[in-house]
Protein backbone atom coordinates (compact mmCIF):
# COMPACT_ATOMS: atom_id res chain seq x y z
CA UNK A 1 0.00 0.00 0.00
CA UNK A 2 1.64 3.64 -1.01
CA UNK A 3 2.71 4.92 2.30
CA UNK A 4 0.86 8.24 2.43
CA UNK A 5 -1.63 7.09 4.81
CA UNK A 6 -1.99 8.50 7.96
CA UNK A 7 -0.91 5.96 10.30
CA UNK A 8 -2.55 5.19 13.90
CA UNK A 9 0.19 7.08 15.47
CA UNK A 10 -1.19 10.48 14.42
CA UNK A 11 -4.32 10.01 16.03
CA UNK A 12 -3.32 10.95 19.53
CA UNK A 13 -2.38 13.93 17.48
CA UNK A 14 -6.23 14.17 15.68
CA UNK A 15 -7.67 12.96 19.63
CA UNK A 16 -7.33 15.82 21.79
CA UNK A 17 -9.25 13.72 24.39
CA UNK A 18 -6.23 11.38 24.69
CA UNK A 19 -8.67 8.31 23.79
CA UNK A 20 -7.61 5.97 21.16
CA UNK A 21 -9.70 5.61 18.67
CA UNK A 22 -10.17 6.12 14.83
CA UNK A 23 -12.53 9.10 13.67
CA UNK A 24 -14.39 9.17 10.74
CA UNK A 25 -13.27 12.35 8.55
CA UNK A 26 -16.30 12.15 6.50
CA UNK A 27 -20.18 12.05 7.63
CA UNK A 28 -21.75 9.13 7.15
CA UNK A 29 -25.59 8.96 5.90
CA UNK A 30 -26.63 11.31 8.42
CA UNK A 31 -28.54 14.96 7.71
CA UNK A 32 -27.13 18.13 7.58
CA UNK A 33 -27.12 20.70 10.50
CA UNK A 34 -29.34 22.86 10.56
CA UNK A 35 -27.23 25.81 10.54
CA UNK A 36 -23.88 26.71 10.71
CA UNK A 37 -21.48 29.87 10.54
CA UNK A 38 -20.40 29.28 7.53
CA UNK A 39 -21.25 26.35 4.79
CA UNK A 40 -18.07 25.78 2.28
CA UNK A 41 -19.54 24.21 -1.25
CA UNK A 42 -16.75 22.31 -2.92
CA UNK A 43 -14.53 19.21 -1.25
CA UNK A 44 -11.46 20.14 -3.14
CA UNK A 45 -8.48 21.30 -1.67
CA UNK A 46 -9.36 25.07 -1.99
CA UNK A 47 -12.06 24.51 0.25
CA UNK A 48 -10.68 21.97 2.65
CA UNK A 49 -7.56 23.72 3.02
CA UNK A 50 -10.06 27.18 4.18
CA UNK A 51 -11.98 24.98 6.05
CA UNK A 52 -8.55 23.68 7.79
CA UNK A 53 -7.14 26.99 8.36
CA UNK A 54 -10.97 28.53 9.99
CA UNK A 55 -10.83 25.69 12.45
CA UNK A 56 -7.33 26.24 13.28
CA UNK A 57 -8.37 29.65 14.58
CA UNK A 58 -11.15 28.38 16.01
CA UNK A 59 -14.14 28.84 13.88
CA UNK A 60 -15.07 25.19 14.41
CA UNK A 61 -18.96 25.89 13.06
CA UNK A 62 -18.57 24.74 9.64
CA UNK A 63 -19.58 22.54 7.13
CA UNK A 64 -18.12 21.33 4.06
CA UNK A 65 -20.86 20.11 0.96
CA UNK A 66 -19.10 17.85 -1.61
CA UNK A 67 -20.66 16.72 -4.79
CA UNK A 68 -19.29 14.02 -5.05
CA UNK A 69 -15.97 12.61 -3.45
CA UNK A 70 -13.32 14.29 -2.16
CA UNK A 71 -10.70 15.19 -5.08
CA UNK A 72 -13.47 14.42 -7.65
CA UNK A 73 -12.69 17.26 -9.77
CA UNK A 74 -9.42 18.73 -10.47
CA UNK A 75 -7.66 18.54 -6.59
CA UNK A 76 -7.58 14.94 -7.64
CA UNK A 77 -6.66 15.34 -11.44
CA UNK A 78 -3.84 17.59 -11.77
CA UNK A 79 -0.26 17.78 -11.82
CA UNK A 80 1.13 18.67 -8.33
CA UNK A 81 3.23 20.98 -9.55
CA UNK A 82 4.12 24.00 -6.90
CA UNK A 83 6.27 26.62 -8.39
CA UNK A 84 7.66 30.41 -7.37
CA UNK A 85 8.47 30.87 -11.48
CA UNK A 86 5.20 33.41 -12.05
CA UNK A 87 5.29 36.55 -14.16
CA UNK A 88 3.46 38.73 -11.61
CA UNK A 89 4.59 39.92 -8.09
CA UNK A 90 1.50 38.77 -6.04
CA UNK A 91 1.53 35.46 -7.41
CA UNK A 92 5.51 35.05 -6.82
CA UNK A 93 4.91 36.31 -2.93
CA UNK A 94 1.86 34.33 -2.29
CA UNK A 95 3.58 31.15 -3.99
CA UNK A 96 6.79 31.39 -1.46
CA UNK A 97 4.46 31.68 1.35
CA UNK A 98 2.39 28.05 0.02
CA UNK A 99 6.06 26.22 -0.67
CA UNK A 100 7.04 26.76 2.95
CA UNK A 101 3.47 25.85 4.10
CA UNK A 102 4.35 22.74 1.69
CA UNK A 103 7.51 22.28 3.39
CA UNK A 104 5.67 21.56 6.73
CA UNK A 105 2.48 20.25 5.66
CA UNK A 106 3.29 16.63 7.22
CA UNK A 107 4.38 18.06 10.45
CA UNK A 108 1.52 20.39 10.48
CA UNK A 109 -1.18 18.08 9.56
CA UNK A 110 0.35 14.46 10.19
CA UNK A 111 0.05 12.53 6.76
CA UNK A 112 2.86 12.36 4.30
CA UNK A 113 2.24 14.26 1.01
CA UNK A 114 5.41 13.40 -0.83
CA UNK A 115 6.20 16.52 -1.01
CA UNK A 116 9.95 17.08 -3.03
CA UNK A 117 11.72 19.98 -4.10
CA UNK A 118 13.34 18.97 -7.31
CA UNK A 119 12.82 22.49 -9.14
CA UNK A 120 11.22 23.41 -12.00
CA UNK A 121 12.99 23.49 -15.19
CA UNK A 122 11.56 25.58 -17.94
CA UNK A 123 12.69 25.45 -21.11
CA UNK A 124 12.81 28.16 -24.36
CA UNK A 125 13.30 26.64 -28.12
CA UNK A 126 13.38 30.39 -29.23
CA UNK A 127 14.65 33.92 -28.58
CA UNK A 128 11.24 35.66 -27.40
CA UNK A 129 10.68 32.28 -25.32
CA UNK A 130 14.13 33.75 -23.75
CA UNK A 131 13.22 36.89 -23.78
CA UNK A 132 9.59 35.72 -21.54
CA UNK A 133 11.89 33.99 -19.26
CA UNK A 134 14.24 36.56 -18.20
CA UNK A 135 11.74 39.33 -17.79
CA UNK A 136 10.05 37.28 -15.28
CA UNK A 137 13.63 35.92 -13.93
CA UNK A 138 14.48 39.36 -12.72
CA UNK A 139 10.73 39.77 -10.95
CA UNK A 140 11.26 36.37 -9.02
CA UNK A 141 15.20 37.60 -8.01
CA UNK A 142 13.69 40.75 -6.58
CA UNK A 143 11.32 38.96 -4.35
CA UNK A 144 13.87 36.40 -3.30
CA UNK A 145 13.04 33.52 -5.64
CA UNK A 146 16.56 32.47 -6.50
CA UNK A 147 15.81 31.84 -10.37
CA UNK A 148 18.13 31.67 -13.14
CA UNK A 149 19.22 31.51 -16.59
CA UNK A 150 20.75 28.01 -17.90
CA UNK A 151 22.12 27.51 -21.19
CA UNK A 152 21.88 24.69 -22.54
CA UNK A 153 24.61 22.87 -21.58
CA UNK A 154 23.72 23.72 -17.86
CA UNK A 155 20.06 22.26 -18.50
CA UNK A 156 21.68 19.24 -19.36
CA UNK A 157 23.61 19.10 -15.90
CA UNK A 158 20.59 18.84 -14.15
CA UNK A 159 18.94 16.50 -16.84
CA UNK A 160 21.42 14.81 -18.63
CA UNK A 161 18.35 13.01 -20.37
CA UNK A 162 17.51 15.49 -22.12
CA UNK A 163 17.93 16.22 -25.84
CA UNK A 164 19.12 19.97 -26.16
CA UNK A 165 18.72 19.81 -29.98
CA UNK A 166 16.76 23.41 -30.90
CA UNK A 167 16.97 24.11 -27.25
CA UNK A 168 18.12 27.84 -26.69
CA UNK A 169 17.85 28.11 -23.03
CA UNK A 170 16.26 27.83 -19.96
CA UNK A 171 15.07 29.18 -16.82
CA UNK A 172 15.55 26.93 -12.95
CA UNK A 173 15.08 27.66 -9.71
CA UNK A 174 15.93 24.93 -7.34
CA UNK A 175 13.39 25.41 -4.58
CA UNK A 176 9.61 24.76 -6.51
CA UNK A 177 8.91 21.15 -6.34
CA UNK A 178 5.65 18.18 -6.69
CA UNK A 179 3.90 16.67 -4.02
CA UNK A 180 1.18 13.73 -4.34
CA UNK A 181 -2.18 15.92 -4.45
CA UNK A 182 -4.67 13.43 -2.70
CA UNK A 183 -3.09 13.10 0.95
CA UNK A 184 -3.73 17.13 0.42
CA UNK A 185 -6.93 16.51 0.71
CA UNK A 186 -7.14 13.98 3.53
CA UNK A 187 -4.74 15.44 5.67
CA UNK A 188 -6.65 18.77 5.90
CA UNK A 189 -10.13 16.70 6.05
CA UNK A 190 -8.96 14.86 9.11
CA UNK A 191 -7.25 17.75 11.04
CA UNK A 192 -10.60 19.84 9.98
CA UNK A 193 -12.81 17.18 11.30
CA UNK A 194 -10.65 16.77 14.14
CA UNK A 195 -11.40 20.42 14.85
CA UNK A 196 -15.14 20.01 14.89
CA UNK A 197 -15.73 20.47 11.33
CA UNK A 198 -18.20 18.30 9.19
CA UNK A 199 -17.85 17.41 6.09
CA UNK A 200 -20.58 16.07 3.75
CA UNK A 201 -19.59 14.28 0.62
CA UNK A 202 -22.14 12.79 -2.33
CA UNK A 203 -24.33 16.20 -0.94
CA UNK A 204 -25.37 18.29 -3.97
CA UNK A 205 -26.80 21.52 -3.68
CA UNK A 206 -29.80 21.99 -5.19
CA UNK A 207 -30.83 25.35 -4.32
CA UNK A 208 -29.43 28.46 -2.75
CA UNK A 209 -31.99 31.19 -1.35
CA UNK A 210 -30.67 34.56 0.06
CA UNK A 211 -32.36 34.83 3.97
CA UNK A 212 -33.90 37.58 5.42
CA UNK A 213 -31.80 39.49 7.93
CA UNK A 214 -28.32 37.67 5.69
CA UNK A 215 -27.14 34.12 4.98
CA UNK A 216 -28.29 31.63 3.32
CA UNK A 217 -30.15 28.35 2.83
CA UNK A 218 -28.87 26.06 1.49
CA UNK A 219 -30.97 22.55 0.10
CA UNK A 220 -29.75 19.42 -0.95
CA UNK A 221 -30.55 15.76 -0.66
CA UNK A 222 -29.56 15.54 2.52
CA UNK A 223 -31.31 18.74 4.13
CA UNK A 224 -30.93 22.31 4.27
CA UNK A 225 -28.48 24.21 6.45
CA UNK A 226 -28.80 27.94 7.33
CA UNK A 227 -25.45 29.18 6.65
CA UNK A 228 -24.75 33.06 8.15
CA UNK A 229 -21.82 32.91 5.52
CA UNK A 230 -21.28 30.76 1.98
CA UNK A 231 -18.09 29.83 0.38
CA UNK A 232 -18.26 29.02 -3.06
CA UNK A 233 -14.96 26.71 -3.77
CA UNK A 234 -16.37 24.59 -6.51
CA UNK A 235 -13.71 24.84 -8.99
CA UNK A 236 -15.04 25.18 -12.95
CA UNK A 237 -18.20 24.22 -11.18
CA UNK A 238 -18.11 28.14 -9.95
CA UNK A 239 -20.37 29.73 -12.20
CA UNK A 240 -22.99 27.01 -12.10
CA UNK A 241 -23.51 27.70 -7.85
CA UNK A 242 -23.01 31.23 -8.32
CA UNK A 243 -25.62 31.50 -10.71
CA UNK A 244 -28.14 29.87 -8.10
CA UNK A 245 -28.35 33.11 -6.50
CA UNK A 246 -27.71 35.13 -9.62
CA UNK A 247 -24.32 35.77 -9.21
CA UNK A 248 -22.16 36.51 -12.85
CA UNK A 249 -19.55 34.68 -12.18
CA UNK A 250 -17.41 34.83 -15.81
CA UNK A 251 -14.96 31.70 -15.54
CA UNK A 252 -15.51 28.83 -17.85
CA UNK A 253 -14.11 24.71 -17.64
CA UNK A 254 -11.48 24.23 -19.88
CA UNK A 255 -10.59 20.56 -20.00
CA UNK A 256 -6.70 19.47 -19.72
CA UNK A 257 -5.35 16.03 -20.06
CA UNK A 258 -2.93 13.96 -18.06
CA UNK A 259 -1.16 10.69 -17.96
CA UNK A 260 1.08 8.35 -15.88
CA UNK A 261 3.21 6.21 -16.65
CA UNK A 262 4.69 2.88 -14.98
CA UNK A 263 7.11 3.52 -12.14
CA UNK A 264 10.48 4.00 -12.79
CA UNK A 265 13.93 4.34 -10.63
CA UNK A 266 14.27 8.09 -9.35
CA UNK A 267 16.24 9.69 -11.81
CA UNK A 268 15.14 12.56 -12.86
CA UNK A 269 15.14 15.53 -10.37
CA UNK A 270 13.21 18.66 -11.61
CA UNK A 271 9.62 18.96 -13.28
CA UNK A 272 10.95 19.89 -16.95
CA UNK A 273 8.33 21.81 -19.00
CA UNK A 274 8.66 23.17 -22.76
CA UNK A 275 7.28 26.71 -23.37
CA UNK A 276 6.32 26.10 -27.19
CA UNK A 277 3.63 23.05 -26.24
CA UNK A 278 2.85 23.62 -22.54
CA UNK A 279 4.85 20.16 -22.69
CA UNK A 280 5.54 19.20 -19.00
CA UNK A 281 6.58 16.16 -16.75
CA UNK A 282 7.86 15.09 -13.51
CA UNK A 283 8.25 11.95 -11.67
CA UNK A 284 6.30 11.76 -8.46
CA UNK A 285 7.77 9.90 -5.19
CA UNK A 286 5.97 6.85 -6.79
CA UNK A 287 8.50 6.90 -9.28
CA UNK A 288 5.77 7.54 -12.47
CA UNK A 289 6.40 9.81 -15.13
CA UNK A 290 3.10 12.01 -14.95
CA UNK A 291 2.70 14.94 -17.53
CA UNK A 292 0.83 16.99 -20.01
CA UNK A 293 0.90 18.78 -23.35
CA UNK A 294 -1.26 21.15 -24.21
CA UNK A 295 -3.47 20.63 -27.18
CA UNK A 296 -5.16 23.07 -28.89
CA UNK A 297 -8.35 23.60 -29.29
CA UNK A 298 -10.03 21.43 -26.61
CA UNK A 299 -12.27 24.44 -25.57
CA UNK A 300 -14.55 24.56 -23.13
CA UNK A 301 -16.30 21.76 -21.91
CA UNK A 302 -16.95 20.25 -18.49
CA UNK A 303 -16.15 16.85 -20.22
CA UNK A 304 -13.55 14.40 -18.28
CA UNK A 305 -12.91 11.72 -21.62
CA UNK A 306 -9.74 11.23 -22.22
CA UNK A 307 -7.84 11.22 -26.33
CA UNK A 308 -5.74 9.04 -28.20
CA UNK A 309 -4.81 12.46 -29.90
CA UNK A 310 -3.73 14.16 -26.18
CA UNK A 311 -1.40 10.97 -25.68
CA UNK A 312 0.27 10.85 -29.19
CA UNK A 313 0.48 14.56 -28.50
CA UNK A 314 2.51 14.20 -24.94
CA UNK A 315 4.13 11.00 -26.26
CA UNK A 316 5.72 12.81 -29.49
CA UNK A 317 6.86 15.56 -27.67
CA UNK A 318 8.45 14.05 -24.73
CA UNK A 319 10.14 11.33 -26.63
CA UNK A 320 11.88 13.89 -28.69
CA UNK A 321 12.83 15.84 -25.64
CA UNK A 322 13.58 12.53 -23.63
CA UNK A 323 14.52 9.64 -26.77
CA UNK A 324 15.21 7.41 -23.62
CA UNK A 325 12.15 7.63 -22.75
CA UNK A 326 10.81 6.01 -25.50
CA UNK A 327 10.31 2.42 -23.97
CA UNK A 328 8.14 3.94 -20.85
CA UNK A 329 4.87 2.39 -20.94
CA UNK A 330 2.01 4.62 -20.05
CA UNK A 331 -0.47 3.44 -17.54
CA UNK A 332 -3.25 5.48 -17.58
CA UNK A 333 -4.70 9.15 -18.61
CA UNK A 334 -7.57 11.19 -17.57
CA UNK A 335 -8.65 14.57 -17.72
CA UNK A 336 -9.37 17.65 -15.32
CA UNK A 337 -11.37 21.16 -15.64
CA UNK A 338 -9.51 24.42 -15.21
CA UNK A 339 -11.50 27.03 -13.92
CA UNK A 340 -10.55 30.02 -16.79
CA UNK A 341 -10.76 33.50 -15.85
CA UNK A 342 -10.96 36.03 -18.15
CA UNK A 343 -7.58 37.57 -17.03
CA UNK A 344 -5.42 34.61 -15.72
CA UNK A 345 -6.20 35.63 -12.04
CA UNK A 346 -8.56 34.68 -9.83
CA UNK A 347 -11.86 35.88 -7.98
CA UNK A 348 -12.23 36.53 -4.08
CA UNK A 349 -14.30 38.31 -1.94
CA UNK A 350 -17.62 38.88 -1.72
CA UNK A 351 -19.74 40.74 -4.23
CA UNK A 352 -20.98 44.22 -3.15
CA UNK A 353 -24.97 42.81 -3.26
CA UNK A 354 -24.08 39.61 -1.85
CA UNK A 355 -22.03 40.65 1.14
CA UNK A 356 -22.42 36.59 2.74
CA UNK A 357 -21.15 35.05 -0.25
CA UNK A 358 -17.60 34.14 -0.70
CA UNK A 359 -16.03 33.07 -4.47
CA UNK A 360 -12.59 30.84 -4.11
CA UNK A 361 -12.54 30.63 -7.98
CA UNK A 362 -10.93 31.08 -11.06
CA UNK A 363 -7.44 29.75 -10.21
CA UNK A 364 -6.66 28.61 -13.86
CA UNK A 365 -5.12 25.40 -12.88
CA UNK A 366 -2.80 26.69 -10.08
CA UNK A 367 -5.54 26.26 -7.80
CA UNK A 368 -4.15 23.40 -6.11
CA UNK A 369 -0.70 25.03 -5.01
CA UNK A 370 -2.48 28.27 -4.29
CA UNK A 371 -4.67 26.72 -2.00
CA UNK A 372 -2.55 26.44 1.41
CA UNK A 373 -1.93 30.19 1.40
CA UNK A 374 -4.98 30.93 0.21
CA UNK A 375 -6.73 29.17 2.44
CA UNK A 376 -5.13 30.67 5.19
CA UNK A 377 -5.42 34.14 4.46
CA UNK A 378 -9.19 33.66 3.54
CA UNK A 379 -9.47 32.00 7.17
CA UNK A 380 -7.28 35.36 8.84
CA UNK A 381 -9.92 37.47 7.14
CA UNK A 382 -13.21 35.72 7.91
CA UNK A 383 -12.26 35.30 11.40
CA UNK A 384 -11.52 38.92 11.80
CA UNK A 385 -8.00 40.08 10.57
CA UNK A 386 -7.70 42.70 7.93
CA UNK A 387 -8.10 41.51 4.22
CA UNK A 388 -5.14 40.52 3.05
CA UNK A 389 -4.59 42.44 -0.34
CA UNK A 390 -5.52 39.79 -2.86
CA UNK A 391 -9.55 40.12 -1.63
CA UNK A 392 -9.40 43.89 -2.43
CA UNK A 393 -7.11 43.05 -5.94
CA UNK A 394 -8.72 40.05 -7.25
CA UNK A 395 -12.70 41.33 -6.78
CA UNK A 396 -15.48 39.97 -8.99
CA UNK A 397 -16.19 43.67 -9.45
CA UNK A 398 -13.01 44.30 -11.44
CA UNK A 399 -14.83 42.60 -14.67
CA UNK A 400 -17.86 44.92 -14.69
CA UNK A 401 -16.42 48.48 -13.82
CA UNK A 402 -12.85 48.35 -15.68
CA UNK A 403 -10.73 48.68 -12.05
CA UNK A 404 -8.86 45.81 -12.80
CA UNK A 405 -7.53 46.28 -16.85
CA UNK A 406 -4.45 47.93 -15.69
CA UNK A 407 -3.63 45.69 -13.26
CA UNK A 408 -0.82 42.75 -14.14
CA UNK A 409 -2.23 40.09 -16.28
CA UNK A 410 -0.52 36.30 -15.20
CA UNK A 411 0.39 34.89 -18.47
CA UNK A 412 2.25 31.92 -17.50
CA UNK A 413 -0.11 29.63 -16.86
CA UNK A 414 1.71 27.03 -18.12
CA UNK A 415 0.32 23.59 -19.03
CA UNK B 1 -4.40 -11.67 9.37
CA UNK B 2 -6.29 -9.15 7.15
CA UNK B 3 -2.76 -7.28 7.02
CA UNK B 4 -1.92 -10.45 5.28
CA UNK B 5 -4.90 -10.97 2.63
CA UNK B 6 -3.36 -9.34 -0.23
CA UNK B 7 -6.43 -7.38 -2.81
CA UNK B 8 -4.22 -5.87 -5.18
CA UNK B 9 -0.94 -7.43 -5.48
CA UNK B 10 0.66 -4.37 -8.07
CA UNK B 11 0.61 -1.91 -5.32
CA UNK B 12 0.57 -4.14 -2.17
CA UNK B 13 -3.06 -3.52 -1.18
CA UNK B 14 -4.35 -5.73 2.02
CA UNK B 15 -7.68 -6.57 3.39
CA UNK B 16 -6.53 -4.23 6.39
CA UNK B 17 -5.71 -1.60 4.27
CA UNK B 18 -9.27 -1.67 2.68
CA UNK B 19 -10.74 -1.61 6.27
CA UNK B 20 -8.55 1.29 7.18
CA UNK B 21 -10.22 3.47 4.33
CA UNK B 22 -13.41 2.19 5.24
CA UNK B 23 -13.16 3.27 8.91
CA UNK B 24 -11.85 6.94 7.49
CA UNK B 25 -15.24 7.01 5.97
CA UNK B 26 -13.77 6.73 2.25
CA UNK B 27 -16.31 3.92 1.12
CA UNK B 28 -16.76 5.15 -2.40
CA UNK B 29 -15.22 2.69 -4.50
CA UNK B 30 -13.07 5.79 -5.85
CA UNK B 31 -12.15 6.82 -2.84
CA UNK B 32 -10.84 3.34 -1.90
CA UNK B 33 -9.13 3.46 -5.09
CA UNK B 34 -7.20 7.07 -4.11
CA UNK B 35 -6.89 6.77 -0.35
CA UNK B 36 -5.18 2.96 -0.73
CA UNK B 37 -3.43 3.07 -4.21
CA UNK B 38 -5.65 -0.14 -5.51
CA UNK B 39 -6.01 -0.45 -9.20
CA UNK B 40 -2.98 1.90 -9.76
CA UNK B 41 -0.33 -0.16 -10.67
CA UNK B 42 0.27 -2.24 -14.00
CA UNK B 43 -3.03 -3.92 -14.29
CA UNK B 44 -4.90 -0.93 -13.30
CA UNK B 45 -7.51 -2.85 -11.47
CA UNK B 46 -7.94 -5.67 -13.55
CA UNK B 47 -7.12 -8.23 -11.47
CA UNK B 48 -8.15 -6.50 -8.33
CA UNK B 49 -11.23 -4.74 -8.89
CA UNK B 50 -13.65 -7.50 -8.49
CA UNK B 51 -11.77 -8.69 -5.39
CA UNK B 52 -11.92 -5.41 -4.00
CA UNK B 53 -16.00 -4.27 -4.25
CA UNK B 54 -16.77 -7.74 -3.17
CA UNK B 55 -14.87 -6.88 0.09
CA UNK B 56 -16.00 -3.54 0.04
CA UNK B 57 -19.80 -4.63 -0.02
CA UNK B 58 -19.07 -6.94 2.85
CA UNK B 59 -17.63 -4.31 4.95
CA UNK B 60 -20.19 -1.68 4.30
CA UNK B 61 -23.13 -4.02 4.40
CA UNK B 62 -24.14 -3.22 0.72
CA UNK B 63 -24.86 -5.82 -2.20
CA UNK B 64 -22.04 -6.23 -4.60
CA UNK B 65 -24.15 -4.58 -7.02
CA UNK B 66 -24.55 -1.74 -5.66
CA UNK B 67 -20.94 -1.53 -5.95
CA UNK B 68 -19.88 0.10 -9.68
CA UNK B 69 -16.53 -0.36 -10.67
CA UNK B 70 -14.26 2.70 -11.15
CA UNK B 71 -13.20 4.92 -13.99
CA UNK B 72 -11.65 2.75 -16.04
CA UNK B 73 -8.52 4.99 -18.01
CA UNK B 74 -7.18 4.30 -21.31
CA UNK B 75 -4.62 3.18 -22.51
CA UNK B 76 -6.23 -0.59 -22.03
CA UNK B 77 -2.70 -1.68 -21.22
CA UNK B 78 0.76 -0.37 -20.51
CA UNK B 79 1.63 1.26 -23.67
CA UNK B 80 5.27 2.67 -24.75
CA UNK B 81 5.53 6.11 -25.36
CA UNK B 82 7.71 5.56 -28.50
CA UNK B 83 4.53 3.69 -29.89
CA UNK B 84 2.31 6.25 -28.94
CA UNK B 85 4.56 8.74 -30.82
CA UNK B 86 4.03 7.77 -34.07
CA UNK B 87 0.57 7.76 -34.06
CA UNK B 88 -0.34 10.10 -36.70
CA UNK B 89 -3.21 12.02 -34.71
CA UNK B 90 -0.40 13.76 -33.14
CA UNK B 91 -1.04 17.75 -33.21
CA UNK B 92 1.96 19.15 -34.89
CA UNK B 93 3.40 22.22 -33.30
CA UNK B 94 4.79 25.04 -35.26
CA UNK B 95 8.52 23.86 -34.13
CA UNK B 96 7.60 20.08 -34.74
CA UNK B 97 10.36 17.52 -36.33
CA UNK B 98 9.00 16.83 -39.52
CA UNK B 99 10.42 13.52 -39.70
CA UNK B 100 13.47 11.37 -38.85
CA UNK B 101 12.87 10.82 -35.46
CA UNK B 102 13.81 8.29 -33.14
CA UNK B 103 10.39 6.75 -33.35
CA UNK B 104 10.28 6.77 -36.85
CA UNK B 105 11.43 3.11 -37.05
CA UNK B 106 8.83 1.89 -34.66
CA UNK B 107 6.17 -0.19 -35.78
CA UNK B 108 2.78 1.43 -36.27
CA UNK B 109 -0.05 0.78 -33.81
CA UNK B 110 -2.61 2.61 -35.88
CA UNK B 111 -3.02 2.15 -39.61
CA UNK B 112 -2.50 5.04 -41.68
CA UNK B 113 -4.35 5.98 -44.63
Amino acid sequence: MQPTIDDEEDDSRADLSGEIRLPATLEGAGPLPARAEIAIVGGGVMGLSIAYHLARRGLTDVIVIERGYLAEGASGRNGGGVRQQWSTEINIRLMQESVELCRRFAVDLGVNVWFRQGGYLFLARNAKEVARLEKNIDLQNRFGVHTRMLDPAQARDIVPELDLTGIVGASYNPSDGILFPWPFLWGYARQAAAHGVRIFTQTPVGTIEPMAGGGYLVKTPRGAVAARRLINATGAWSPQLAAMIGVDVPTHPIRHEICSSEPLKPFLKPMVSELSSGLYCSQSMRGEIVGGVTVPGHGSTYGMGSTLEFLATYARRLVRLMPILGEVKILRQWAGPYDQSPDGNPILGAPADHPDFFLACGFVGHGFMMAPIVGKLYAEWLTGEPPHEIFSRYTLRRFHDGSGASAPKEDFNIG
Amino acid sequence: MAGKIVLCRCEDVTLADLAHSVSRGYRDIEEVKRYTGFGTGPCQGKECLAVVATELAKLTGQPPAAIPPFTSRPPLAPTPLRLLARDPGAHRFEDDQPSGAAWDDAPTIVETK
